[in-house]
């Protein structure tokens, strides 16, 4: 048995309402878990011995919007000695995703939590600093949601030459 | 339209990363950047001091944020591959094998086996090249500064084998889904191997002007200490942690693009500092050379991309003759081709450290979404407390020693 | 008399003075060390032994605006940054000049986004415009070679 088979079925055993489900795609395998529990798995992963889940790989959020529950976080653990990988997701609805925050379980989650708050606008509950990170602190809407217009540049053509150079003060001189 | 909570950020709700001195004036705020030549780009620094002591350290990201995930999702799987190459722009190949590596992924595409070695080969000039950038830069920041003179001079020759198999210096967006764009010149591999003749007598030049100088050496060595432990909670991958005597490399731990078939080492360092983290890099060097050879002997003829029609051009030569090759030269052009609804995860080792790709599809031939772990963002996150206690001088050469590129931070 | 001894038998050159400024300010232009993204690279390497800028002389970048009189706008401009660009641009002394560097400088490239400035020139003017993505170290060179150009012809009128 492999040591991600055992950390599944440990998982499982442990937490019978925490894990949603389980599914394999192109050979990975990713556990839904509900995000109440998060913070308890999470801690177990890192602390039990025999998993030794040290290493928080990454954070990602992925809108699937028009779905409901609209949001998912995947959040990939490591653990370096048994050298094994697992990818854990956590569902969030559409109005007001909230999840709890695990950076006071894996430091590392900091940076990302906040990158997923300022581009999609998900909250993350007993986060240490919770503020914008890429984003001027003053901008409005969180760019990366479906939602939000991706934003062009206009072409200047002669029917709008006047308007955009009036924009461009400068590129005429 | 935020319905988490106010956006504002006020002085009240940032005074908790300041130490109260602060609020009396004790201690001096200070700011360091977006426009500073020893923060490799566009980093700005909130610095609280006690004199030339820092006490607190506050990074501020984000001037790069060029907004290439969002981009990315309105471009078909192919055409997105152009924005990868100017994320981390000393990393161009290996950001294009990250993101080809998760789209083979997502399709299941099989890569043939003389695109795995190209592949490799160009991952490891283009680490050179990054840690010659890396080399110079840090050590001008140490006043070391005929070094940068010497290592862009050597990175020329590596643009100049780059501009001999994609036509560009930097972007040359040569790693395709399912290979490489087009099969290397027949004189590529006498070119490396005389650039690879040339290399390791300039490192060891390198070597005796940095660790023969002391005041390098009393500028780098016991500065900066992270223990293993703490740099893996704080995400930290690539040479900074195997400085830190972490053996973790995604070359060995996760081998892709065939490096399994390759035999060589992962330096490791135990001295936890700045000294560590470039003797780290300078071993890498060797490396690096040792895998180019071999990539050179495994080089054998064949495809250089997969034949699978849905997923690469069909050679130009076809194209005259078969309407069917037309049929599909178009198809792949314009409406790219759809991938399965799922999500993948990919991992490379970049210059930095762990570099990886999520990528979801939709079913569609675009993208539903993009996210790119990138080494420097979160390896940026030590500097708020590594940095504690050390001078405003040893505060550079941390920046310099954990390797930052500022627009793999901001993407 | 000083000055004929020490010229020699080189004669003696009669020019207006437009001219000898113009000359002496296109000999002479410090470009402000002030990299963004990518093109910043090609930047350095132009800098750099292989391309060497000193030729024209631009030996020193100042990483201080106020000792510069060129601004490469080598990469792209965010709008976080666009505000930090045009103050380093508003301290930098007269006469001053603007190259806008790359694609994404001119008019923001292949990043047809919210997070970019479309076009540097909506900040601050622009003197040369450069192609590329990045522009070749002979390119940059090529636009620095404009601007002295551009410099000579400038008329007194401007800047008295
Ligand atoms: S023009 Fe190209 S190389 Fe220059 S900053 Fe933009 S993306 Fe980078």
């Amino acid at each position: 048995m492999s040591h991600l088979e055992r950390t599944i079925s440990a998982l499982q055993e442990r937490f019978p309402h925490g894990v949603l489900g389980k599914a394999e795609f192109r050979g990975d395998i990713t556990l839904q878990i509900d995000s109440a529990s998060l913070v308890a798995v999470c801690r177990y992963l890192r602390d039990e011995p025999a998993l030794g889940y040290n290493v928080l790989v990454d954070i990602g959020a992925v809108d699937y919007s028009p779905q409901e529950p609209r949001f998912a976080l995947f959040y990939i653990v490591y653990a370096l000695v048994q050298n094994t990988r697992l990818r854990l997701k956590v569902l969030l609805p559409g109005a007001e995703p909230v999840a709890p925050s695990i950076s006071g379980i894996w430091p590392s989650a900091n940076w990302p939590e906040r990158e997923a708050f300022d581009m999609m606008g998900i909250g993350f509950e007993g986060h240490p600093d919770l503020r914008r990170i890429l984003m001027p602190a003053d901008w409005e809407g969180h760019p990366h949601r479906k939602d939000y217009p991706l934003g062009y540049e206009e072409v200047q053509f002669t029917f709008n030459k006047r308007e955009i150079d009036a924009r461009k003060k400068y590129a005429t001189s | 339209m935020s319905q988490v909570r106010e956006l504002e950020t006020t002085v009240e709700e940032l005074k908790h990363l300041f130490s109260p001195r602060a609020a009396t004036g004790e201690t001096m705020l200070l700011n360091l950047g977006p426009q500073h030549p020893s923060t490799h780009g566009v980093l700005r620094l909130l610095l609280e001091l006690d004199g030339e002591e820092v006490v607190s350290c506050i990074p501020d990201v984000g001037f790069l944020h060029t907004g290439i995930e969002k981009n990315m999702e309105a471009k078909t799987f192919l055409k997105a591959l152009v924005m990868t190459d100017r994320m981390d722009y000393l990393n161009n190949m290996g950001n294009n094998l990250t993101y080809c590596l998760a789209i083979e992924k997502l399709c299941a595409i099989e890569v043939p086996e003389r695109a795995q070695v190209l592949r490799v080969i160009c991952a490891e000039l283009q680490r050179i090249a990054s840690h010659l950038v890396w080399l110079g830069t840090s050590a001008i920041d140490l006043n070391a500064s005929s070094i940068l003179i010497y290592c862009f001079r050597d990175r020329e020759r590596i643009m100049d084998l780059f501009e001999l198999i994609g036509g560009q210096r930097m972007m040359t967006s040569y790693i395709r889904p399912g290979g490489v764009w087009r099969d290397v010149p027949a004189e590529f591999p006498a070119a490396v191997e005389s650039f690879l003749d040339y290399l390791p007598g300039k490192l060891d030049d390198y070597e005796r002007l940095l660790d023969k100088n002391p005041i390098y050496l009393a500028r780098t060595i016991d500065i900066g200490i992270v223990d293993g432990d703490e740099a893996l909670a704080w995400g930290m991958t690539g040479p900074a942690l195997r400085g830190s005597g972490v053996n973790f490399d995604v070359r060995r731990a996760m081998p892709y693009s065939g490096y399994e078939n390759f035999e060589f080492e992962v330096p490791l360092e135990t001295g936890c500092d700045v000294y560590a983290r470039y003797r780290v890099r300078m071993r890498e060097f060797r490396e690096s050379i040792k895998i180019i050879r071999q990539g050179l002997r495994l080089l054998k003829p064949g495809p250089f991309i997969t034949s699978d029609r849905k997923f690469a051009p069909p050679p130009r030569a076809e194209l005259g003759r078969s309407m069917e090759a037309v049929i599909h030269h178009f198809k792949y052009w314009t409406d790219g081709f759809p991938a399965p609804d799922g999500e993948v995860y990919a991992a490379t080792e970049s210059p930095r450290g762990e570099l990886g790709c999520l990528l979801a599809g939709d079913g569609g031939p675009n993208p539903r979404r993009v996210h790119f772990r990138t080494p420097s963002f979160n390896t940026l996150q030590v500097l708020s407390w590594l940095s504690r206690g050390y001078l405003v001088a040893d505060l550079v050469a941390i920046i310099g020693s954990i390797d930052i590129v500022l627009g793999d931070v901001d993407r | 008399m000083g000055a004929e001894q020490k010229l020699g038998n080189m004669g003696v050159v009669t020019t207006s003075l437009e001219t000898v400024v113009n000359w002496g300010r296109a000999g002479a232009i410090w470009p402000m060390l002030f990299g963004l993204a990518c093109c910043a690279m090609e930047m350095i390497a132009t800098q750099a032994g292989t391309y060497d800028a000193s030729r024209f002389g631009m030996e020193l970048m100042r990483a201080s605006p106020r000792q510069a009189d060129l601004m490469i706008v080598a990469g792209r401009v965010t709008r976080k940054m666009a505000p930090v660009l045009r103050r380093l641009y508003d301290q930098m002394p007269d006469p001053k000049w603007v190259i806008s560097m790359g694609d994404c400088a001119s008019c923001s490239g292949v990043f047809n986004n919210y997070a970019l400035v479309q076009g540097v020139d909506e900040v601050v003017p622009v003197d040369v415009y450069i192609a590329g993505c990045p522009p070749r170290p002979e390119a940059l060179i090529d636009g620095f070679l404009k601007l002295h150009e551009k410099v000579r012809g400038e008329k007194l009128a401007r800047w008295a």
